[in-house]
């Protein structure tokens, strides 16, 4: 099943220094790195390192925008690796260009004449001299975005630009029938499309076609998800055993429990967009993929060209929170732009296709069982789970992934999402315990067909394994009549990782009052990431749950931008939040009354707590996710003495708990 | 041809009378800060200001707002400069993608024309018909205070 995707090493194929950095005429520094901005701000932090490195000022770095014609490959912006592995190669390039200046007696970069390899081992600073790095620089490309300057794939406009929309089936693998001919319609096999040189024209051809369209029968999808996942195991993987039957053997209670994590879709505010234009045998795309080599190779994949004659440029997109609609609606274009006479073609999805045809995050059963012995200490504990495959990214695979793949007339076998190996994970990520237990079993149960399209969300499995070993912490932790943070600490050796439980909780400074309830939880994300512990207070008074206050405590080793850290746990712990309390995908689902999310009247105040550091950088975007989920649901038994272990935590399933 | 008055100035269009209004903003006007989102008038994305009023411009026909004053997320703070709630929205790094800040402002503005002071809650309420997916709310709620702050110094 796991095919050897070895993300937590640094991928790049950046060997020389001017695939990294230019010295521009202009008294500028241009910046080539194949990590793209997603809305986290990585393109400042990425210009901090450089700038801190190469020591030159900061306005003077312009980090490029990535493109499959002149970047590094360094993989997909995801995992929270940007920093951890993009800046990583930046900062060896830049620190070695420094060396060379010295040596050279210039008294300028831009007198260097840039060449050789970039070394191994580079003589960079160590956080001690950080004077750029470290320090809270405002967001370099926020101020023309609030401004409402064109900043999205969305806004760009290319000379005789057509507009084009899809036309997808009610259900998924239904083939169409038929459709009447319409101006500007293209058709491939049961793809198909409709374009117009006014955007509302294509809306309106759209709506008119739709309506006529005939569509074969999809197969009916599961009635309950997770009973039929268990039914449909493909392939069972320990992923982690150290069996200690004597230890075992002192367990004098035994307890069980399963934990439930829906479908969950990304929901960008900005439906997924795409550009492409045909010139004579290549093809041009401008994307807001996370990974513009992965993607030019399935779009020639599909179209059956040369890979030489695709070029994949990236245009930031609205925040994605992980793999959504971006790669599918890229080679949509790809398709619609082959059959027009060279206009490019700027394809928007509409929220409908999104919410239809987005890859969600796979729903999750997580089953687990503890023996605690006389002295209230977990002696043995197992884990066991069943999933799709987490990541379903285009160019990992021989066949392709994108949904037009199967959709054409001459169509592919579309590869399953897969799940790469530990220590980083797709759906076991996070599944082994940070904790020390002495008898320990985690099993996976891939499940390889899948009738709900999936792929990475934020934190991929960590989300619903966090949510089951922390939440079944508090249910041991009550059962030893220990304290939830004492019963942790008892279990958890790793100084850093006592340290955020430890932090969140004095901030907490929390007091019991009526009708609301308390809850920690904490995890290091990924076992080899940052390190963050949340404590969460529940009003489980009114109709529904309500988010009261978060409290977040991370250790992300050094910080290159403290506030971007602090932006981004913040922005998790709201986003986290409204999973936790509101969303489950269901078939049909297609507006945003169908799938609420978090409202401003209804986010949390969320506090922060950067532990200070001069470990490795670790990526922050990810970390919340787990333990703010399970530090909810722990403050919700709290406050009602209800186990709730499906999600959402909705009125509903608090009812069925 | 139908002539419609945005950010002040007289612009004209060979849409449709029932084209939508963001249509025409984005693609005749080249005013692209509002941004697409859903189409139906439930996230916010796309809102300007029709005679002051905060309206979704995604499912507003151009016919309705003929002869009105519209006002986008360019033309705010009016004269080419930021409106208060923008530089405070950038002072307080108070985004994440940014997709619907353009809405947010826009939102925000109108509420301070009509309350100077408006409490926490206020604000909430104001801004609740705009979706923000990267978690921001918190961030934008201090710079619509911090905003109505300054303003009334």
């Amino acid at each position: 099943m796991n095919k050897p995707v070895d993300s937590h090493l640094p991928l790049s194929d950046a060997r020389r220094l001017t695939q990294r950095v230019h010295f521009e005429r202009d008294g500028t520094v241009s910046v080539a790195t194949g990590k793209v901005d997603l809305g986290q701000g990585i393109s400042t932090a990425l210009a901090q390192i450089a700038a801190e490195e190469l020591g030159v000022e900061l306005a003077r770095v312009r980090i490029l925008p990535s493109s499959t014609a002149y970047s590094p490959d360094e993989g997909v912006t995801s995992g929270s690796l940007s920093i951890q592995d993009g800046g990583k190669g930046l900062r060896k390039a830049c620190a070695e260009l420094r060396a060379l200046l010295a040596k050279s007696g210039k008294a300028s970069y831009w007198e260097l004449e840039v060449a050789g390899e970039i070394p191994a081992e580079a003589p960079e600073k160590s956080p001690a001299e950080y004077g750029i790095v470290g320090t809270s620089v405002p967001r370099l490309e926020l101020p023309a975005k609030i401004a409402g300057k064109p900043s999205y794939v969305h806004d760009l406009v290319l000379p005789g630009m057509l507009h084009a929309r899809v036309l997808r089936p009610p259900r998924p693998f239904a083939k169409l029938l038929s459709m009447p001919d319409h101006p500007g319609l293209v058709r491939n096999g049961s793809f198909a499309a409709v374009i117009a040189e006014r955007e509302e024209d294509a809306i309106e051809a759209a709506k008119k076609l739709a309506a006529k369209a005939v569509w074969s029968d999809g197969p009916p999808r599961p009635q309950d998800i997770y009973d039929w996942m268990k039914a449909h195991v493909a392939e069972t993987k320990i992923q982690k055993e150290s069996v200690n039957a004597e230890a075992k053997a002192r367990g004098t209670k035994h307890f069980k429990a399963q934990y439930h994590k829906p479908f969950i879709c990304h929901a960008s505010i900005g439906p997924s967009c795409a550009i492409a234009r045909k010139r004579g045998d290549t093809l041009e795309v401008w994307s807001h993929t996370q990974g513009i080599f992965g993607l030019r190779q399935e779009i020639a994949m599909v179209l059956r060209m040369p890979e030489e004659r695709v070029v994949v440029h990236h245009a930031e997109g609205a925040g994605c929170y992980g793999h959504n609609g971006a790669d599918d609606v890229a080679l949509d274009a790809a398709l619609i732009a082959l059959h027009t006479k060279g206009q490019p073609v700027r394809l928007q999805w509409t929220r409908e296709d999104e919410f239809a045809w987005e890859p969600y995050g796979p729903a999750m059963a997580v089953a687990l069982e503890a023996h605690l012995d006389a002295t209230g200490h977990i002696v043995s504990w197992r884990h066991e789970l069943w999933s799709n495959g987490h990541t379903h990214r285009p160019g990992r695979s021989q066949k392709p992934v994108l949904l037009a793949a199967g959709e054409i007339a001459e169509p592919f076998e579309r590869a399953p999402a897969i799940d790469p190996p530990l220590p980083s994970g797709g759906g076991q990520r996070n599944a082994v315990p940070g904790y020390e237990f002495p008898d320990l079993l985690v099993t996976q149960h891939w499940v390889r067909e899948a009738p709900v399209h999936g792929s990475s969300l934020r934190s991929l499995g960590a989300f619903g394994n966090i949510f089951g070993i922390e939440s079944f912490m508090d249910e041991l932790a009550q059962a030893a009549k220990a304290d939830p943070l004492e019963f942790r600490l008892r279990h958890l050796k790793d100084p850093r990782g006592r340290a955020v439980l430890e932090e969140a909780v004095r901030h907490a400074n929390w007091k019991k009052t009526e009708g609301r309830g308390r809850g920690i939880a904490y995890a290091r994300y990924k076992n080899i990431g940052a390190y963050c512990a949340v404590v969460a207070e529940v009003d489980a008074t009114g109709a529904e749950p309500r988010v009261t206050r978060l409290v977040a405590a991370v250790d992300v080793g050094v910080a290159v931008n403290p506030d971007g850290v602090a932006n981004q746990i913040e922005g998790g712990c709201v986003q986290a939040t409204s999973w936790a309390l509101k969303e489950a995908w269901r078939p049909g689902a297609l507006t945003w009354e169908d799938y609420p999310i978090l409202r401003f009247s209804e986010a949390p105040p969320v506090e922060v707590h950067i532990v200070k550091s001069t470990q490795p950088s670790l990526g922050a975007g990810e970390c919340t996710m787990g333990p703010t989920v399970a530090a909810i649901a722990n403050a919700l038994h709290d406050a009602l003495g209800v186990r709730v272990r499906k999600l959402p935590l909705t009125a509903e399933n608090i009812a069925d708990a | 041809m139908l002539e419609l008055s945005v950010n002040g100035e007289k612009k004209k269009t060979a849409a449709h009378r029932d084209t939508p209004l963001l249509y025409v903003l984005r693609n005749d006007f080249g005013l692209a800060g509002s941004r697409f989102g859903c189409g139906s008038g439930q996230c916010g994305a796309c809102f300007v200001l029709v005679d002051g009023r905060p309206l979704a411009s995604c499912d507003l026909p151009i016919w309705s707002v003929e002869g009105k004053q519209i006002t986008t997320v360019e033309g705010l703070g009016g004269n080419g400069e930021l409106h208060p709630v923008q530089k405070a929205l950038i002072a307080e790094q108070a985004a994440q993608c940014g997709y619907c800040m353009s809405g947010i402002a826009v939102a925000a503005a109108a509420l301070l024309e009509h309350n100077k002071s408006p409490s926490e809650q206020e604000i909430r309420h104001a801004l609740d018909k705009h979706l923000c997916r990267c978690g921001s709310h918190n961030r934008v709620v201090r710079a619509v205070k911090k905003a109505s702050e300054q303003a009334r110094r």
